[in-house]
């Protein structure tokens, strides 16, 4: 067993420990494990060009950019906020809790692409949460104001991963079931989504709590200044 | 029939927009930056065509380009978004515009919620309209297209106006862009080298072998540091279970196979949420929303992860070996 490679990985914990610029680490990372791995140069970079272009797919937020910038340059999050001060039932917790239900029912329907950061999070949902967050707390600080923005990307990725692995038809439940295949135990996608589903629910309870006790948390900054 | 490809053209055609805008602007590293993704985008079809015919000229080309993508990031500094118009005349387009606004940005998830629902079912002339393995995706880059018009004529603003505006958030989320393309790269590489099959043969050293909850703890505390170190549930998931679910757990412990898959995979997205690894979930919302720390998004998720690992490990422990 060779495990040279490994100091690949001692690359990234350093680099990023260190906190320096990502990219150059992660790029120095990949050449140190494939190298150590005894590859040549060439089909190392040969390996990093295709692997890069085969996902460009992640790329595809940027898309959303144009749109919502211009949005926001017409006032976009100021409408937002203005319109969740007057809607006086709406709290933060159930702002973002009922965001959280309908993320994860999304994804359990297999429909992820629909909303996540960039479509939803930044134009609408940030905006929003500061606003009702504005009405515990006028003088919301800036270092609660980054809080609040984490919480609600947060709570999109949350909704997001323990949604869909419940989906039969997506990546997860078919690596599952493709690897066993692979090994000779044949089990249907079904059996394999719905065991999914307990910790879905937990996961559901659990950030929701953690979004009651951030709304707490602010309601007593608010009090304390 | 509309395939993902023409998606990639667009986003190549938008970085290529901005290369050109930051060129204007004399930022020469920006510019160089945005060129060289642009035309990877734009070249990726070919570099992966030219490959699978037996030319890896074009790959290695583009793997250099990768590295040279690495050496400009750290000359381009990340800057706060810099608003174009002030914040006094944005509330009174605020007042002006009301809930109109909000109808582009909506148009966005409507649109690709519609594609995915139905797009299959829609054909011109006996062709499929959607290519169906990315439909969702295609869906989302046809939204987004549509919204742009949509927030021009919600605007009255010109269409290159939005180009511009998006190219100033861009340029606002800068070198983070990039990163989670780099990282799956990496996973790859990590894969290649044989960097899972070294951490597995480290695992089962370590593993006490007889105890069926100890190898089920190490299990998903594997499953759990694999997947921060790759970025991805999906890498660690072969490795782990060629490594100690299959042989021990399923083989000796009688594990019920479809419950330690599905919850042994959600072991690994605890770890997703913990990583700078998973930069498309973690670094790039961060960057997004101009977070000032760009691990604000892992230190939010941070005991919500432990949290619901504690949940799914003890629910799997009830479930498992019955």
């Amino acid at each position: 067993m060779n495990y040279w490679p490994l100091l690949g990985v001692a690359v990234i914990i350093v680099g990023f420990a260190l906190r320096l610029n990502a990219v150059p680490v992660v790029a120095c990372a990949a050449l140190v494990s494939g190298l150590l791995a005894g590859l040549p140069l060439p089909d190392v970079l040969a390996l990093l060009g295709r692997s890069f272009v085969s996902s460009r797919m992640l790329l595809l937020f940027v898309l959303t950019l144009p749109a919502i910038g211009l949005l926001e340059h017409a006032g976009l999050r100021e409408h937002a906020q203005q319109w969740m001060g007057r809607l006086r039932g709406l709290t933060l917790a159930r702002l973002l809790i009922g965001y959280l239900l309908l993320r994860e029912g999304l994804a359990m329907l297999g429909l992820t692409g629909v909303a996540g950061p960039a479509q939803t999070v930044r134009p609408l949902l940030a905006p929003m949460g500061e606003a009702a967050a504005e009405k515990m707390d006028p003088g919301l600080s800036d270092a609660d104001r980054d809080a609040l923005r984490a919480v609600a990307a947060a709570t999109d990725n949350i909704g997001r991963f323990f949604g869909e692995d419940v989906f039969v038809a997506l990546g997860a439940v078919l690596l599952i079931q493709s690897f066993y295949a692979q090994h000779g135990i044949d089990l249907t996608p079904l059996s394999i989504a719905l065991w999914a589903l307990p910790t879905a629910i937990a996961a559901l309870v659990i950030q929701s709590v953690r979004i009651w006790l951030f709304q707490r948390r602010l309601v007593r900054h608010a009090g304390g200044d | 029939m509309l395939r993902i490809e023409y998606v990639y053209g667009l986003i190549a055609a938008f970085l290529l927009f901005t290369a050109w805008r930051n060129l204007r602007e004399r930022k020469l590293a920006r510019a160089a930056f945005w060129l060289l993704l642009g035309l990877l985008l734009g070249g990726g079809d070919s570099v992966l065509a030219q490959q699978h015919a037996g030319r890896v000229w074009p790959a290695q080309l583009a793997g250099c380009m990768v590295i040279a993508l690495a050496l400009l990031s750290p000359l381009l500094r990340r800057r706060p978004h810099p608003e174009t118009a002030g914040s006094s005349i944005r509330l009174a387009s605020a007042l002006r515009l009301g809930h109109k606004l909000f109808l582009p940005a909506l148009l966005i998830p409507l649109l690709t919620l519609l594609v995915a629902l139905f797009g299959a079912h829609l054909a011109i002339g006996g062709t499929a309209l959607f290519a169906k393995p990315q439909m969702t995706l295609i869906g989302l880059g046809m939204a987004c297209v549509a919204a742009l018009f949509a927030a021009a004529r919600v605007t009255r603003a010109p269409l290159h106006q939005g180009l511009a505006e998006g190219q100033r958030l861009l340029d606002a989320i800068g070198w983070a862009a990039l990163l989670p393309m780099l990282l799956a790269a990496l996973g790859e590489m990590f894969t290649q080298s044989g960097v899972g099959a070294a951490i597995a043969a480290l695992a089962k050293a370590l593993l006490p072998e007889g105890n069926a909850f100890m190898c089920l703890l190490l299990f998903a505390f594997g499953m759990l540091l694999f997947t921060v170190i790759m970025g991805n549930a999906f890498a660690a998931f072969p490795v782990m279970m060629a490594g100690i679910g299959l042989p021990l757990l399923v083989q000796r412990h009688g594990a019920n196979p479809a419950i330690l898959g599905s919850m042994g995979m959600l072991c690994g997205y605890c770890g997703t949420l913990l990583t700078p690894m998973a930069a498309d979930f973690n670094l790039v919302p961060a960057a997004l929303l101009e977070l000032r720390n760009p691990y604000g998004v892992i230190r939010a998720q941070a005991w919500s992860a432990a949290g619901i690992f504690i949940a799914n490990f003890v629910i799997l422990w009830l479930l498992v070996f019955r």
